[in-house]
């Protein structure tokens, strides 16, 4: 090794420039790069790539079966009852959870960032269902809202057995309940990234309000609300995607049921995968929530990208 | 400076070489792990299994030490994965199976989910010589071993049969339901109006989460209303999914769900079970692993509560059964081939299913080591019309008995008999042809 690199070494001179092209200096960052490109082209734009072939397919069973019967799948999948309630039951649960989680994470954050005693305490309580998986959680709220155990249990014995409800027995409540399951394990988290922005927002500005005569209130809605807005789409990217590729919470807390109530297209795609051996189908349900998630995330990263320019 | 190294080259070297190994490095074993199942290492023997808690648990080591007995060289790795019916289980089986790593040998329900997953799909071999060598004829009926069976060969040995269709009463609150009553189908909904009447709100238990549970109720009505011929003919085309039986036997389930708990959506059989325990509700239709809940709850078999056929299938026995088979590829395939005749020997039944609350699938195996209830079960088997499960795997494909539990689910929430008969059809149409 050594002499070859004392000969390449005393080449340099007579051709410097034009080998300085390709010199090592150059190369290494592509190597470097080179494993993660590559790994992630194979097993994450590859296996879209394959996902996507696999829903044009017919493939029922076992063995992988490629006869191709073009959008076939996506027509059945359309048609089907029970997706055509997954996708309803998506939509109505994202609106619920991302409203939910924003108002309560916000609502929390304000309180916080007053600077009062204990706010510490608080701040972690708040933050710690986060740490925990979906599936207990799930379990735990399963319990809780059973109806005849649990909070409904809790309302008769304080006398206001008019708030009972049936809960997750329920076709119109189940999706309540996995909404209510939800949102208290991700509040948390949007408080966090609230509290971050609030207390991101210097003084000055606060004060330079207060100096143009504006009340707590206007300062509130025109000053600090408009800074908002960042993290405000941040949380809703973050939170949007988990809830439209909810699983765990549906399988711990009650298997889509009763009917089709609480059914999601993230848990139907197991089901129709691995338990009917519907490979077609469970392809295909796949890639429309592939679609579903991209609605969601490809505005954001253009605007992002947008921002980064004008910076 | 000649001849020795800057730094600038000697890290570009090191780095270089160290990114080539590791990367050259990492396709040898990914080339390794892609190669198949490599060299079967001296003795084992991987049984791959849902049997995780339990009586099921026990009885299957049980039959491991029957084996280890036998053939004291060999280590069993004990592959089971958790999850009620093999929920799970199944999934990992498919992905391992798919990948060329099937275990020596794994739990399969007889019937479609047998033929119509593994065998068709050529990953299995045929056991028929075993079958043959080992005189499973003379004490394995005739009926089952037609349900592990396709063209001339056999393809798992029965370990175990549960009854689907099996009523479970409590002593306790019992007057009215009884056998004489629960002959028929009318005869029972008028006991259970009978119960209401003199104070049990909710007389039929009922855990519906997962929609399984009501698919049964379907299965064991269809038998009620239709007879076994019919209701086995509805897989052989011998029999319509458009007979008027099939809207009969939903009519029989909505009738039913009068006088079940309200809270059936959110609960599983167990519990529903331990409604019957607590005399909340006096009966509960449910297969016989139903039994194994109550006597772990301390209730004496025929004492504190009983068995009976479901209401109106008196003279069936719908079969769920577990079997052994040998996967192609097996990596130990000769201890595999010995664990099925361990499977289906009668010192092997005699020690797995009074654990797990079966009944054995041989008729040879000594009544004394039952319960009473199952030792009636032993006696009706032995003369019953069998008729396989849908909801256990049996009697048609997963497509089609995962969508008819969608549909159960379904049917539970809007009682719409019309509308759930024609998607019944629509679904036999896909799926059973």
């Amino acid at each position: 090794m050594a002499t070859s690199g004392t000969a390449a070494r005393e080449r340099l001179p007579s051709g410097g420039r034009s080998l300085r092209h390709f010199s090592w200096d150059s190369l290494t960052p592509f190597l470097l790069i080179a494993p993660s490109v590559i790994l992630i082209a194979v097993f994450v734009y590859g296996f879209i790539g394959y996902t996507a072939y696999v829903s044009t397919t017919k493939w029922y069973g076992i063995n992988p079966d490629y006869t191709s019967v073009g959008l076939q799948q996506y027509t059945d999948l359309f048609g089907l009852p029970r997706f055509q309630a997954d996708l309803t039951n998506t939509v109505e649960f994202t609106i619920l959870f991302l409203f939910g989680c924003i108002v309560l994470g916000f609502g929390a954050a304000i309180l916080l960032d007053q600077k009062l005693r204990g706010t510490i305490f608080f701040q972690n309580v708040f933050l710690f269902p986060l740490a925990i998986s979906f599936i207990v959680t799930g379990t735990v709220w399963r319990w809780m809202l059973n109806p005849n155990t649990g909070i409904n249990m809790l309302f008769e014995q304080a006398h206001l057995g008019f708030l009972k409800s049936p809960w997750l027995a329920d076709t119109h409540t189940a999706l309540y309940g996995v909404v209510i399951a939800a949102t208290w394990q991700m509040s948390g988290f949007c408080m966090a990234m609230f509290l971050a922005g609030l207390r991101g927002i210097p003084d000055e500005l606060r004060e330079a309000a207060r100096v143009d005569g504006a009340s707590e209130l206007q300062g509130f809605l025109r000053v600090i609300l408009p800074l908002m807005r960042p993290i405000t789409l941040s949380a809703v990217i973050i939170l949007g995607h988990i809830s439209l590729k909810i699983f765990d919470l549906i399988v711990a807390m009650t298997n889509g049921g009763p009917g089709y109530a609480t059914d999601m297209p993230g848990f139907y795609m197991f089901t129709a995968t691995f338990r009917q051996n519907l490979y077609g189908r469970g392809a295909a349900i796949a890639m429309v929530l592939l679609f579903l998630v991209a609605l969601l995330i490809v505005p954001y990263l253009v605007w992002s990208m947008r921002q980064e320019v004008e910076r | 400076m000649k001849g020795n190294w800057t730094r600038r080259e000697f890290v570009q070297r090191v780095g270089t070489a160290a990114g080539v190994l590791a990367v050259g490095g990492g396709f040898a074993e990914f080339l390794a792990a892609c190669g198949g199942p490599g060299t079967p290492t001296a003795s084992q023997l991987e049984i791959f299994s849902w049997w995780t808690a339990g009586g099921e648990a026990d009885g299957l080591k049980e039959m491991f030490n029957i084996y280890t007995k036998k053939y004291a060289n060999v280590t069993i790795k004990n592959a089971a994965v958790a999850g009620g019916a093999g929920s799970n289980a199944k999934a990992v089986l498919a992905t391992r199976i798919q990948g060329g790593q099937p275990p020596d040998s794994f739990q399969v329900h007889a019937g479609q989910e047998l033929i119509s997953t593994w065998v068709k799909a050529g990953k299995m071999e045929p056991i028929t010589s075993i079958w043959a060598s080992e005189g499973w004829d003379a004490v394995i009926p005739k009926d089952l071993k037609t349900i592990v069976s396709s063209g001339s060969d056999v393809w798992s040995v029965p370990v175990n049969i549960h009854r689907g269709n099996a009523l479970w009463v409590s002593s306790k609150a019992a007057s009215a339901v009884s056998a004489t009553t629960t002959n028929t189908l009318d005869g029972f909904l008028g006991a259970l109006g009978t119960a209401k009447a003199s104070g049990i709100k909710e007389p039929l238990a009922l855990g519906s989460k997962g929609n399984w549970q009501v698919t049964m109720l379907f299965e064991n009505n269809l038998v009620a209303v239709g007879g076994a011929d019919f209701y086995r003919g509805l897989f052989n085309g011998k029999s319509s999914w458009t007979d008027n039986n099939i809207k009969t036997a939903l009519n029989y389930i909505s009738r039913m769900l009068n006088y079940v708990n309200a809270d059936h959506a959110t609960i599983d059989w167990d519990q529903a079970a331990g409604r019957v325990q607590a005399g909340t509700s006096v009966a509960t239709i449910m297969g016989d692993w139903a039994k194994g809940y109550f006597t772990a709850n301390n209730m004496k078999p025929d004492t504190d509560f009983t068995g009976i056929p479901s209401p109106g299938t008196t003279g069936t026995y719908m079969i769920v059964c577990d079997t052994f088979g040998v996967p192609k590829g097996a990596p130990h395939h000769d201890n595999a081939v010995n664990w099925v005749k361990v499977c289906g020997s009668k010192d092997g039944q005699s020690a797995f299913n009074p654990k797990k609350g079966s009944i054995p699938a041989r008729t040879d195996v000594p009544a004394s080591l039952f319960d009473p209830i199952a030792q009636r079960f032993m006696g009706e088997f032995k003369s019953a019309s069998l008729t396989p499960s849908i909801a256990h795997g049996s009697a048609a494909p997963e497509a089609f008995a995962s969508g008819l539990n969608d549909e159960m689910g379904q049917f539970v929430q809007k009682k719409n008999v019309n509308a759930s008969a024609t998607n019944i059809a629509k679904l036999a149409d896909q799926f059973l042809k």
